[in-house]
């Protein structure tokens, strides 16, 4: 067993009820697991939302993670799908500071990262990009030097491939 | 219908009798209802954390789901430790609360409080009722989910409005949860897997909790303890799944166990879980424990498997299914070698009742109570604490669910409302509540509960005038630093309890110890014994908490 820490994504089906991401949240919180991010929404039965939460720990920790939510009774189902080939996406709003005179170079950029541009100010700009975890750090790298004055993650959404 | 008559209706469906229940502003519709109500028998507490403890000693000895009432606010939060009581000892529970009407919930009202949030964690689940169309579901699924699976507490929250609406109601006669489908047969070729390990091992052990009693499995833990030859210890909970004077019984393990079942885990080269969840109490030093043993572990419940100690085999599935399953595959094996050096530790560091100084002795106490109960079919109770520890290695446990204690929480002041929950459940046996003199105090109002319905229970108060635990470790581990653990101004318990109208007798020589004890137990109706026993007796054996378990401190040097 190794004690590596690892980033895991892991997919969970749960009931479309009130107070279900509660309980999600408080067992997180009450078994010391740490949350790096987590996104809710429904799911092709209305029924149903699939959260997906990206925890970091070592494999014991994961373990307990995976059991512990699949024991909460309004779990259906809870998949660790790191491993597995899946296909993965985050969504970020950045308003960024327009030095004058260089809009154009941020279109650029955005441009080349199928980015969009979602609001236009005299002297910032809103960009709109979605994509993996290395397309967005490689975006907000680049654009860093402009200086970010504001920022919005929607934390990972994921699912895996095929059947 | 209305939502009154609707929870009545389920808790029938339930096969509900009794229910421990305290009355208050959003209950009174359902008290209302329970008004003249003959088929549900309602037993009233002095305090909400009284009827919660009687409900889990009720619980405990009947292996029926307890129930217990209380209103909004205060009620509800009163109940909170013994649903944490209830949810670490995998008790089944259903506390029914009353909340503030639906237009008022989140508005701050008068003895609102978020139930759900605050059970949440020491739930095994919880609902909060906000349509009376649900209210039949939800109380016939809390049933379902206390009882199943692994056990616990569920909490269902009824705002007072839907107790009273009319709405045409179905009582469904089962429940099925989609996403809760407990699985209780374990994997045949990991049980097949098991079986080979067993019969292969030189020096296995039984390692036995409160599953084994739960699931109603001790009988087949014993045919397949007395099959292949293994000795068995027991947690806490576990005690009463072998009788303890078997030949093939350790007694307990962990921090309070004795040195022989310390010793034979610490050897073994398998070590057979059942039931157990490997408590930190149990095992001390994680990186000393059974060190060269393979680790096989059968529970209910996956999250317990390789949470602190790493598991070579886990099965998951009911106790009862699996050792059902597992007995037919085991084979006898002599193991002389390993049964001689377990006899060699029996021999050279037995459980002893220390010479006195001049008060009673607590470990000759439980002893004497035992030879007078013995025969009776008792039911022992206890607090937390010294008397605690010196109950659950001093008596000969006999049967499984005769043995209720307040085990993975510790709560003190459970051991009174447990014996009331206890004889109420067991009207025809002995029930010993065996207590100390700062637990006794934390529901000491519940004496007036016993008097009330006159239960035969007998009390034994081990009055040392310490928090005895805590002083144990004070002088151990803390220089002597007594620190806010004496209370040797106490009432004096024999008026409190006259006054309550509990026939009260004083034990202060030890040579009076039988006879007083014998008085006790011939009393027809309720009775105290206020045994004033030594006061800076300790628990023994020990281990320090984090040390190995060969680590034993075994007597006062």
């Amino acid at each position: 067993m190794t004690h590596k820490n690892n980033r895991h994504i892991i997919s969970v089906v749960v009931e479309n009820k009130p107070g279900v991401l509660a309980r999600i949240a408080s067992l997180f919180s009450a078994r010391g697991f740490n949350i790096e991010s987590l996104n809710v929404g429904e799911t092709e039965n209305s029924e149903l939302s699939r959260m997906t939460i990206v925890v970091s720990g070592d494999d014991r920790i994961l373990e307990q993670v995976r059991k512990q939510l699949s024991k909460l009774i309004d779990t259906i189902k809870v998949t660790d799908i790191t491993d597995s080939t899946s296909v993965e996406s985050d969504l970020a709003l950045v308003k960024i500071k327009v030095p004058s005179g260089r809009r154009s170079e941020l279109v650029d950029i955005a441009n080349l990262f199928q980015a969009r541009l979602a609001d236009v100010s005299e002297k910032h700009v809103i960009i709109e990009i979605s994509g993996g975890e290395d397309k967005l750090e490689s975006f907000l790298r680049l654009i860093a030097p402009y200086g970010i004055s504001e920022m919005v993650r929607a934390g990972r959404i994921a699912l895996r491939r095929g059947d | 219908m209305k939502g009154t008559r609707a929870i009545i209706e389920v808790l029938k469906s339930e096969g509900v009798t009794l229910a421990f229940a305290y009355p208050g502003g959003q209950v009174i519709p359902l008290f209302d209802e329970l008004y003249g109500e003959k088929d549900i028998r309602i037993i009233l507490p002095r305090h909400e954390q009284g009827g919660v403890h009687a409900a889990e000693g009720y619980a405990r000895v009947t292996g029926r789901v307890g129930v217990v009432i209380a209103t909004s606010g205060p009620g509800a939060t009163n109940l909170v430790t013994g649903i944490a009581d209830a949810n670490m000892d995998s008790i089944p529970l259903v506390a029914i609360t009353g909340q503030v009407p639906t237009h008022l919930i989140g508005n701050d009202a008068f003895q609102e409080v978020d139930v759900l949030g605050v059970t949440r964690s020491v739930a095994k689940h919880n609902y909060l009722v906000s349509r009376a169309e649900e209210l039949p579901f939800m109380l016939k699924a809390a049933f379902y989910i206390a009882r199943t699976g692994r056990p616990g507490p569920v909490v269902v929250d009824i705002p007072s409005n839907i107790q009273r609406a009319d709405f045409a109601a179905h009582i469904p006669e089962s429940v099925n949860i989609p996403s809760y489908q407990p699985k209780y047969d374990g994997n045949p070729r990991q049980i097949e897997r098991i079986a080979n390990l067993i019969n292969a091992s030189e020096r296995p052990v039984f390692y036995v909790g409160g599953g084994v009693i739960s699931s109603e499995s001790s009988d087949y833990l014993r045919q397949a303890a007395s099959k292949a030859n293994i000795p068995v210890t027991t947690t806490l909970m576990g005690l009463g799944a072998i009788p303890t004077d078997h030949p093939l019984s350790l007694g307990m393990l962990g921090m309070h166990g004795t040195a022989y079942a310390n010793l034979a885990v610490t050897n073994c080269d398998l070590l057979v879980a059942v039931g157990a969840r490997f408590d930190d109490r149990i095992t001390g030093k994680l990186a000393a424990f059974a060190p060269v043993a393979k680790i096989i572990h059968i529970d209910i419940d996956p999250t317990s498997v390789s949470k602190s100690v790493r598991v070579d085999l886990p099965v998951i599935g009911s106790a009862f299914n699996i050792l059902r399953d597992l007995l037919p595959q085991l084979e006898h094996r002599e193991r002389k070698d390993w049964f001689a050096r377990i006899d060699a530790w029996r021999l050279a560091s037995p459980l002893v009742v220390p010479a006195g100084n001049g008060r009673v002795s607590p470990q000759a106490l439980i002893r004497s109570l035992y030879s007078l109960a013995a025969g009776k079919d008792p039911v022992l109770c206890t607090d937390v604490g010294q008397h605690q520890m010196w109950s659950a290695l001093f008596w000969n446990h006999q049967k499984p669910r005769r043995w209720v204690s307040s085990g993975g929480f510790g709560t003190m002041g459970f051991g009174l409302p447990a014996a009331i929950g206890a004889q109420l459940g067991l009207p025809d046996n002995l029930v010993l509540c065996v207590t100390g003199d700062g637990g006794f105090q934390m529901n000491i109002q519940e004496m007036a509960t016993v008097a009330r319905l006159n239960l035969p229970i007998k009390i034994i108060l081990m009055n040392n005038g310490y928090l005895g635990m805590v002083r144990q470790w004070q002088e151990l581990f803390w220089d002597h630093h007594y620190s806010h653990t004496d209370i040797s101004d106490n009432p004096d318990f024999t008026k409190v309890s006259e006054a309550f109208g509990v026939k009260a007798f004083v034990l202060d020589r030890p040579a009076d110890t039988e006879k007083v004890l014998a008085a006790a137990l011939n009393h027809p109706g309720p009775a105290l014994v206020n045994a004033m026993i030594e006061r800076e007796a300790n628990v023994y054996p020990m281990v320090p908490a984090g040390e190995p378990l060969d680590n034993l401190i075994l007597d006062a040097e």
